[in-house]
Order: C-alpha cells, then structure tokens, then sequence
C-alpha cells in the first residue's frame, strides 16, 4: 500500500460492467513529505474520498479482489482509506485538518 | 489502472485461441497533464473505443480477467471509455490539443 | 503487451525440467512506430511464431495464463502475430507487402 493525493475524478459512461456505480479517482502517489512519487493512476474508491484528500492505496489485484469482493473483478488499483495524519519521528508529516 | 489514450490499431488473425473476437489497439499512457508517460503498449479492447479516444486500463494480470475468456495471456485490457477526466481543476478531454481527430467505426 | 520482431531462437539443454518441449524464441522489441529497441526478450510460443514475424507478447504473471506455460517458470509469452498496425489512421506496418 502506499500514499497518495486525490487530483481529480474520472467519468466513464462506457466501461465493464464491473465497474458500473464504482467512483474513480485520480491519484498521485506522494511519498511521506507529500512529494510525487511513481505514476498517476486511476483507484476504485471505497472511503468517500475526494478531491485533495490524501488517501492510502491498494495497488494489488488479489487484495482488491477481496475488497472488492468479486473474485473476477478486472480491478487492481482501490482506495482503502483516507488519511488522518502520518507521523514519522515523531514530527506530523501530514494533518488531515490543517491540509483542508 | 491508469489513463491512456488510443492511438493506434493493430490487426494479428493467428492469436492465442481464447482472444478470437478481441480487439487489439496501441495506447499511451497519460500522466494527469494528459502527457505521455511511459512509453506505448497493445492493450485488449473489451468496451468499444477507437483511436482518439481517452480511455482507463489495468495491466498485469487483472488484464485477461476483463476479457470474455479469463484464461488468457493478457497483460493490458481497456477497462472504460472516459468521457472526462478532471485533474487539479484542469479538463482532460477525447482529443489531444492541435491534433486531428483520427477515423472512429472501422476497426 | 507489447511488439517485437522474432530473431532467433534459443536453446537450452540443461533446463527446469518443466520448460521441455517449450519452443524459446528471442524476441527484439519494436516500437509503436516499429523502431527496432535494443532491448531483447526470450519468450515462450504459443501461437507457433516463426522467424521474422512481428509478434504481440504478454509478460508477467499473465504469461502463465496460456495451456503451454501454465504453471512453467515463463514470464514472457507470444499471444499473437501482427499482420499490420495503423497509428491515428496511418499505416505503420504491414506484413504483406
């Protein structure tokens, strides 16, 4: 799993019909200091997240599999959370409340 | 799973037997600017979308189970036609700036 | 997945007894405008290939997701042979001219 910022949203009328009613986000991974780290991808959400939160990601197919809990979903790539605050040394890297 | 663009088609008759039917076409991979990254892959069409058309696929081997036949050596599917993409408040939309729109239907 | 022309083939008489009987071709790796890549890759066959065909192959687990390579250390599959492509309705390549 990793962190990553919500940049926007995708809309897609023509799609599997696995992903029918599924939100799709647009994310970039960060690492812990919030600098991009990796390729933007496209997540499945499952914690109502939204634009400009950061959110923890699953970009594993068995995991989102289960999630998902479809044993055939075409799907790899689920956000499993929004973030809080990540701590590290015990300074506050990231505060959800004060990012907003 | 991540945004692309299709840009091209490519026609093979001697496939794998389980991929008969299944379109195959060339996409780039757009990072949220709508630029490329990456470079470009053959992906598995399983909704319809020709060239021009921005699109979201999964690679790996979650790609053959979007197929009609799921035992197959599929490594990236197109999973969805995206009709608008919004990054950072900025449109991502069907055809790149400046370039022209390539022949939709034959395929 | 991703093109390649089919150059050669490999060998191998000292193997996992589970690649036997497994045809290994060596594959250059082309472009979308068929530029040729110095970039190699050995792959299983289960179209039956020959030399000179350009080749779609898939790579990674879903390369073992072929009755030939089920279960077979093969990380790199040909799942198809290219008759022609177009890019943005411009033929780029063609194999029967």
């Amino acid at each position: 799993m990793f962190l990553a910022d919500v940049i926007g949203t995708v809309v897609s009328p023509v799609q599997i019909p696995m992903l029918d009613g599924k939100k799709l986000l647009l994310l970039r991974p960060v690492g812990p200091d919030g600098k991009p780290a990796g390729k933007t991808r496209i997540g499945i959400d499952r914690a109502q997240a939204g634009v400009g939160d950061r959110v923890l990601v699953l970009d594993e197919g068995n995991g989102a599999r289960q999630i998902l809990g479809d044993s055939k979903a075409a799907a790899r790539t689920v956000v499993v959370g929004v973030v809080d605050y990540v701590e590290r040394h015990g300074q506050l890297d990231y505060d959800h409340r004060r990012a907003r | 799973m991540y945004l692309a663009r299709v840009i091209g088609r490519v026609v093979a008759t001697t496939r794998y037997p389980g991929l008969d039917g299944v379109a195959l076409q060339w996409i780039q991979p757009l990072d949220e600017h709508g630029a490329p990254m990456g470079d470009a892959m053959v992906a598995c069409a399983v909704v319809s979308t020709g060239p021009g058309d921005l699109v979201h696929f999964v690679d790996g081997r979650e790609a053959a189970l979007a197929c009609p036949e799921t035992f197959v050596p599929v490594d990236a599917a197109i999973l969805g036609y995206v009709e608008q993409a919004v990054a950072n408040g900025e449109f991502l939309g069907r055809e790149p700036a400046g370039s022209s729109p390539a022949s939709k239907g034959a395929r | 997945m991703l093109i390649g022309k089919v150059v050669g083939s490999v060998v191998a008489t000292r193997k996992d007894e589970k690649l036997e009987s497994q045809k290994l071709l060596l594959v250059q790796v082309h472009d979308h405008n068929n530029k040729a890549k110095d970039q190699y890759v050995v792959a299983a066959d289960s179209v039956g290939a020959g030399p000179e065909d350009m080749v779609l192959y898939a790579t990674g687990s879903s390369a073992r997701q072929t009755r030939i390579t089920e279960g077979k250390p093969v990380d790199a599959v040909i799942m198809a042979v290219v008759d022609s492509w177009d890019l943005g309705g411009a033929n780029v390549y063609e194999k029967w001219e």
